[in-house]
């Protein structure tokens, strides 16, 4: 036990010098390093080399504590460690771990490092443009914002390194062969007479020594793994069928749940009947919860059934019941004293502006739009008087934990999360509301697991949506060229609803209502972009890119408008205005990708966009055909700048998932409320993009900038405004607010 | 009431109205099969009866006349079905929720259709819904086992 206590307290933790290293995050403050998590549960003949690394009698078990949202995390991170521990990947498990301080994204943290104004203020900038909101989540395990590349990149590494040396160390002291004549590969030490200890076999003497700290990363022209096309870890279940998500566990003894809350999101309930619900088949009990019920019953269909049989008198929405009131707040919030941020302001705007009218002005709109993942949400929960057990798919494992030990009473370290496989997210798991629910429910049958699944339909109901928005832009031209370009922003802060349901206060300015538009790196002379927060509407949450989901939309139509009233070219207008040689990169790109310039024949248009968002740059150009039927989408052409491309396959698929989520969306999807009520309830109603319109998709990854950036939010903003300047390059139509099938027909 | 699941015969005591999705996955335990909308929107659900693909959330149950199969039966991973390597190979998986049941549809296509045009795979494919947009690989995918398809039965 001592020799245990011993080593946990001088195991070395990757990766947590900068929460050590004081940064304050609130009361999330850390002041000492967290402990290996992995230690406190280790057996004797077990070792846990780093937070990361686990060996024991049964194998290699790589922890992954960014969750898989089917983004492809958990591959990423095994290969990261894989590289350096010198193991294959067919020889590991995966296990994403309990969460633990040891596992927090210091991605942020790092671009929130203090820059000098002179030093690279370039990435100074983009960095600044989500960080400081989003260091309320920092410190804490959180799958999101674009951050699991760069978060992991050195982190995982360096722990495969540490963990590897290690265990040649333990071979060295073993065999009496210095370490300089041992060698690793395959999960094994090999010796100079050609025999090999495997790490299985030094695990337990490599966890009684001084892990080696002091290790040098392998450079990439050596890597074995990183950057190569190799099989995602879970691609054979993925495609037979074997692969549980957290819908389809089953733990023993455990009933069903299903929930109906009021619709009139965190409006009350005034009262319900349960009489028909109670009497049906299968149902165990109704559960009375704040705003509504959930039924206990012995199948999902039973439980979704007897819910759908509870009648109920629901109090009104604490936000405008009907959509034009939501429309009209926003057009209301362009005023000073709702002005959040003017984030750039270069040149002599007022001035130009005051010399004579605009040569263009518009207004764009972007409406509310849902995440809905295929999987439905679900979480089981068991709660007994000292311990509670969470099973669920969540990209916020350690908010789950804190808030399940506030609702049940008990302390973290009774609250077991179990972070499942996960059917999708797109930011939707970014919310615990369901988890708290199942927490409730279970609180009534204690000792017994409680498996809720919501509905479609309650999933649609109680989807906090992307944040509705809306743009005003105006500009000059002069000589030809782009002279002038003044863009305002209005939304309710996103931050704001996302972190008051987490009890976070958010003071100040919200970079969300202007990320994806300020930070553009284009070189106007005068150039204006001013952020004001609408109050709050219905609730909303993170939707894959946030809000440059909206604002790469308005910023680069903007844009297209304001260079077709200079008369320029599309692409040679933007690659003109570039400063930022990366970024011009990828327009370059895209304009080679497209052969940009050259015939399409008659009823075709092509339209380019570009949005640096989440610090990656994307272009794409998009090529469609106005046939008798519609637009039809022909092709799209994108090239990303991300420093380094550590998993090629799921480049790829991000980068096309990116584009068919950022396209199918702005065509086809809104969330509108009437009474109160959100009026789409399953995916008839928004389906995004089903397969006959998806457009064949050509990707280039770019590898000129010095960061590792993130893929899996960067090619949504450019894809709405590249079709919409398409159509207008095939019809002459602007389409100045979304989803375009308002104002014009698809194929 | 009896059912003939992946080759093997059930019985079964249910209500009449129980959709063939929630008795596969909730009384059985087949959990390949997956919920996704409830009302034959997304096809997360499809499964086989007597070879046509066909949406269990929205067919009860009792209604089903013929041999039911599931991802599960169609191919293992030790025993691939061709649609299954053609979907490993082309690594077509994100998230994979959707991903039973797009095999599923897609092995029912190639099974009326061995060679299809672009636009039957667009057709036919398009009642299966992909959050992720996996589209260019699902028809990538499908062209190789179609062709596999092919070349096996030359």
């Amino acid at each position: 036990m001592s020799k245990l206590k011993t080593f946990t307290r001088r195991t070395f933790l990757i990766g947590s010098t900068a929460v050590a290293g004081g940064v304050a995050f609130g009361a999330y403050m850390y002041k000492r390093d967290p402990q290996n998590p992995l230690a406190a549960s280790m057996k004797e003949d077990e070792a846990a080399l780093t937070p990361y690394v686990k060996i024991d009698g049964e194998g290699i078990t790589l922890i992954t504590p960014r969750t898989d949202l089917g983004q492809g995390a958990y591959s990423m991170q095994a290969m990261l460690i894989a590289e350096e521990l010198d193991v294959e990947l067919d020889q590991i498990k995966v296990d994403p771990g309990l969460p633990d301080p040891a596992y927090y994204n210091t991605a942020l943290s790092d671009e929130g490092a203090p820059f000098r104004p002179t030093d690279d203020s370039f990435a100074a900038e983009s960095a600044r443009s989500f960080v400081d909101a989003i260091m309320k989540f920092l410190g804490l395990q959180i799958t999101g914002g674009s951050t699991s590349v760069p978060d992991a990149y050195e982190k995982l590494r360096h722990a495969g390194a540490v963990a590897r040396e290690t265990l040649k160390m333990a071979a060295s002291q073993k065999s009496g062969i210095p370490v300089d004549q041992l060698n690793t590969a395959n999960g094994q030490v090999q010796l100079p007479d050609g025999s090999a200890l495997s790490y299985i076999q030094l695990a337990p003497f490599a966890a009684t020594i001084e892990p080696v700290k002091d290790v040098t990363l392998r450079a990439p022209s050596e890597w074995r793994l990183l950057g190569k096309q190799v099989l995602r870890h879970d691609i054979v279940a993925k495609s037979t069928g074997t692969l549980n998500y957290g819908i389809d566990l089953e733990i023993e003894g455990m009933v069903h749940a299903a929930i109906k809350t009021n619709p009139r999101q965190g409006g009350i309930m005034n009262s319900y009947d349960d009489s028909e619900a109670e009497k049906m088949r299968g149902v165990q009990k109704v559960v009375p919860l704040e705003n509504g019920v959930a039924i206990i019953a012995d199948n999902t269909w039973r439980a979704f059934k007897a819910a759908e049989a509870v009648t109920f008198d629901w109090g009104p929405a604490p936000y405008p019941a009907e959509m034009d009131d939501h429309w009209q707040t926003l057009s209301d919030s362009f005023t000073p004293d709702l002005q959040d941020a003017r984030t750039r302001d270069d040149g002599e705007i007022d001035n130009v502006f005051a010399e004579g009218p605009p040569d263009f002005e518009a207004e764009y709109r972007a409406p509310y739009v849902a995440h809905q993942p295929l999987e439905p949400v679900s979480a089981i929960a068991k709660i007994t008087d000292d311990r509670a057990d969470i099973w669920t798919g969540t990209q916020i494992p350690g908010f789950v934990r804190t808030n399940v030990a506030k609702a049940t009473g008990l302390t973290e370290e009774q609250v077991f999360v179990h972070v499942t496989y996960v059917g999708g997210s797109f930011g939707h798991r970014l919310e615990d509301e369901f988890v708290k629910q199942a927490v409730e429910i279970a609180k009534s049958v204690k000792g017994t697991p409680v498996k809720l699944t919501y509905s479609r339909e309650e999933d649609f109901a109680h989807d906090y949506p992307r944040q509705i928005a809306m743009a005003r832009a105006k500009g000059k031209v002069k000589d030809g060229k782009v002279d002038s370009f003044d863009l305002s922003i209005a939304m309710p802060s996103v931050i704001e609803s996302q972190m008051g349901r987490q009890g976070f206060p958010v003071p100040g300015p919200d970079p969300a209502i202007l990320a994806g538009a300020w930070e553009q790196p284009y070189a106007i002379p005068n150039y204006r972009t001013t952020g004001y927060r609408a109050p709050a509407l219905a609730p909303i949450s993170s939707w894959r890119s946030v809000g440059a989901s909206s604002n790469g939309f308005f910023h680069d139509c903007a844009l297209d408008e304001l260079i077709h009233a200079a008369g320029a070219d599309p692409l040679e207008e933007r690659i003109r205005l570039m400063w930022h040689e990366p970024s011009r990169k990828v327009l370059e790109a895209v304009g080679e990708m497209s052969n940009w310039g050259s015939d399409l024949g008659q009823n075709r248009g092509r339209g380019v966009a570009f949005c640096l968002s989440f610090g990656t740059a994307v272009a794409e150009v998009i090529e469609v055909t106005n046939t008798q039927d519609g637009i039809k989408i022909d092709n799209v052409y994108v090239a990303a700048e991300v420093g380094k491309v550590i998993d090629p396959i799921n480049f790829d698929n991000l980068v096309k998932g990116g584009v068919v989520w950022g396209l199918g969306h702005a065509m086809n999807c809104q969330i509108t409320y009437s009474d109160g009520m959100a009026q789409q309830s399953n995916f008839h109603e928004h389906e995004g993009m089903r397969l006959y319109q998806c457009p064949n998709i050509e990707v280039r990854a770019l590898e000129n900038g010095a960061k590792v950036r993130g893929i899996g939010e960067p090619p949504v903003p450019p894809a709405a405004p590249a079709l919409a300047n398409a159509i207008f390059a095939a019809t002459g139509k602007r389409l100045r607010e979304m989803p375009f099938n308002k104002h014009i027909d698809f194929v | 009431m009896r059912l003939i699941i992946n080759g093997k015969p059930e019985t079964l005591d249910v209500e009449d109205d129980m959709p063939l999705l929630w008795v596969l996955r909730d009384e059985l335990g087949i959990k390949g099969v997956k919920y996704g909308c409830g009302i034959a929107q997304c096809g997360a659900c499809t499964v086989h009866i007597d070879g046509v693909a066909v949406r269990s959330c929205a067919i009860r149950a009792s209604d089903v006349e013929g041999e039911i199969t599931t991802i599960e039966g169609l191919g293992t991973p030790d025993a691939l079905h061709v649609v299954q390597q053609a979907w490993i190979d082309h690594q077509v998986a994100q998230c994979g929720y959707c991903q039973s049941g797009q095999i599923m549809s897609a092995a029912a296509l190639l099974d009326q259709n061995a060679n299809p045009s672009d636009e039957d795979i667009d057709n036919y494919m398009s009642a299966n819904l992909c959050r992720c947009g996996t589209y260019p690989r699902i028809r990538e995918a499908i062209k190789d086992a179609a062709s596999k398809l092919g070349a096996g039965a030359a």
